[in-house]
């Protein structure tokens, strides 16, 4: 794979830098790629400001930060405000659309954007704590740059032994989530067919 | 004379592959070392060094104390190492600056340890999330009176595991403090770290006597300056001293004993220079400039080399590991070949001294500094490259 950049943003709290370690862990432990990932985040341990940098190559990786995201996944609304416009024009943007409410906000770029419900989903599994898992199987759908398996081992030796079968789960319903949006909505970019997803 | 060798104690070494960041990589490497006790007060960007130690320690018979301050840290792990232990204390700068006192003393009674410095902007409280590298001359001279000490610079987690065994080796090799620094960068980066199996990883172990109790002396040596230590409990007589000590490890407060002291304490670093300094470099034959960097600057600095090398720009790196003893012989051999030295760091100016001191007027030095918070701009490097390659020999 060629130098990727990933942005992760969202709460403490929300597994945002969870996410990252796994899409780094299954790029460089279980398909041979290299991954460097960092982090920034406030003071607090839960609901401040979260976000995680993540650069997947094939050749080793000097410079540690992101650039110019290829691709932001966005678990709020401050997120989605703050990092959106980093966006490189064609990239592609992840939002958690039931706590983000995209709008054509200064992102005049030609970008691709998939959502998903995904703590409602890891909340119809039983846990909320899950989904990062959810939005880590939909990444791997929508963005087709990870081997599905090598996320999936990357989920499985990452959890606590007594959530592996719901964080597998929550990966699958993430994933098929991905898959059908892929078929569905191949482009959107409009802001306007966004806000038809949102929850009101 | 080189101490004998031997290899991990497999209960230490969590061998297998593994996706952690560079404080958790410290940790396993000073397990896999054999370091079986730690005393800290944990401070931001280090604190995730022991706050793994102080989990995994207890499960393979090791200690890890939360002390009260940086103080006592400091000269407890002293005590662990003279009761047997492979021991180390894991800081930031604020924290570094108060262990100040206890590594002269380390350094003085010759106590094998290892501190580790995840350093962070300063001065004082600074940038305590956010890297710097300005802790380097600390490193070297914090410590009242004349010395030297080891200090080593990893610029990935991987390095922090392999450097962290490597920092131990030495400590006990040399009986010096050792310094490991990192920056918060290093410390917070998370890659892909081989932890390999233990027979693979090689260990120093502790230089200890094999005279009878009436022969050994505590600080006598057999010719390469490094005297041995006794088991504590079997019933070797021994003193430890900050205070200026004879070969009994008696005080002695005479000018001849601390010439011949305070000159050993200093030769038997300098004298394995070239043993201890351990660099990487990469087409210094030919180049004109040559950067000069460590830590996480190198990895910044080598997107800058590339680009200057895609201009046509002959450009070589030397990536200091070790920082302390500085390679100075390296150095000066090559400012008799290139026109100039590049030296970007997270500081405003520290290792970069050391480099124009090394070249004695042969070559120009340009300095790149930062005053930290972030790392380079690739393209600022860049740009002296540009301006130094440009320069006129001397």
């Amino acid at each position: 794979m060629q130098l990727t950049e990933i942005r992760v943003a969202g709460f403490g709290g929300q597994g945002v830098i969870l996410s990252a370690i796994l899409l780094g862990k299954a790029a460089s432990i279980y398909q041979g790629a290299y991954a460097t990932m960092t982090q920034n985040f406030g003071p607090e341990a839960r609901g401040g400001a979260c976000s995680a940098q993540l650069v997947l190559s094939d050749s080793p990786i000097l410079y540690p930060y992101i650039t110019q995201p290829d691709i932001l996944v966005v678990m709020s609304q401050e997120a989605y405000v703050r990092f959106g416009p980093e966006l490189k024009d064609g990239g592609i943007m992840i939002v958690e659309q039931d706590l983000v409410r995209v709008s054509d906000l200064d992102i005049h770029k030609e970008i691709q954007i998939y959502s998903i419900p995904a703590t409602r989903i890891a909340e119809e599994l039983g846990k909320r704590m899950v989904l990062n898992s959810v939005m880590v199987g939909f990444f791997t759908a929508v963005t087709r740059l990870l081997d599905a398996d090598a996320v999936r081992k990357a989920v499985a030796d990452s959890v606590p032994p007594s959530f592996l079968k719901l964080n597998l789960q929550a990966f699958e319903k993430g994933f098929e989530y991905g898959v059908s949006a892929l078929t569905t909505a191949p482009n959107t970019s409009d802001a306007e067919l966004q806000l038809q997803y949102s929850p009101e | 004379m080189k101490a004998d060798r031997c290899t991990a104690d497999p209960r230490g070494v969590l061998t297998g592959t593994h996706f952690i960041d560079g404080d958790h990589a410290c940790c396993e490497g000073a397990l896999a070392a054999g370091a079986r006790f730690a005393a800290g007060y944990p401070i931001t960007p280090s604190t995730e060094v022991v706050e793994r130690f102080a989990a995994r320690v207890p499960k393979v018979g090791g200690t890890f104390i939360q002390m009260e301050d940086e103080l006592a840290a400091s000269i407890t792990l002293q005590g662990a190492v003279w009761g047997g232990a492979k021991a180390f204390t894991v800081t930031s700068g604020p924290g570094f600056s108060l262990m100040m006192e206890h590594i002269g003393y380390a350094v003085m009674t010759e106590t094998p340890c290892v501190f580790v410095d995840v350093q962070r902007g300063g001065p004082s409280t600074g940038l305590p999330t956010l890297p710097a590298q300005a802790d380097m001359m600390q490193a070297r001279w914090g410590s009242h009176g004349d010395y030297e000490i080891i200090a080593l610079c990893p610029n990935s987690p991987q390095e922090c595991f392999d450097l962290t065994i490597t920092a131990f080796n030495l400590a006990e090799e040399f009986r010096v403090p050792v310094m490991f620094m990192m920056d918060e960068v290093v410390g917070h980066m998370t890659e892909k770290v081989v932890i390999p199996p233990a027979d693979e990883i090689e260990i120093t172990p502790r230089r200890h006597t094999r005279k009878s109790v009436e022969d050994y002396l505590p600080y006598g040596t057999n010719g390469d300056g490094v005297p041995e230590m006794a088991h504590a409990g079997e019933g070797y007589n021994f003193h430890v001293t900050g205070l200026t000590h004879d070969e009994r490890g008696y005080p002695n407060m005479t000018p001849p004993v601390q010439d011949k002291l305070v000159r050993r304490l200093q030769s038997k670093i300098r004298n394995a220079a070239d043993r201890i300094c351990l660099f990487e470099e990469e087409q210094l034959e030919g180049a004109d400039v040559v950067v000069v960097s460590y830590g996480i600057t190198s990895r910044v600095a080598q997107r800058a080399i590339e680009s200057a090398r895609e201009m046509g720009l002959r450009v070589g790196k030397l990536r200091l590991i070790t920082a302390w003893p500085f390679p100075e012989k390296k150095i000066r051999n090559l400012a008799a070949k290139v026109k100039a030295f590049v030296v970007p760091e997270l500081n405003l100016g520290q290792m970069v001294h050391e480099v124009q001191r090394a070249a004695d007027g042969q070559a120009r030095t340009f300095a790149v500094s930062h005053a930290g918070g972030g790392v380079h701009k690739p393209e600022d490097i860049l740009k002296v490259i540009v301006e130094a390659s440009k320069c006129r020999i001397v």
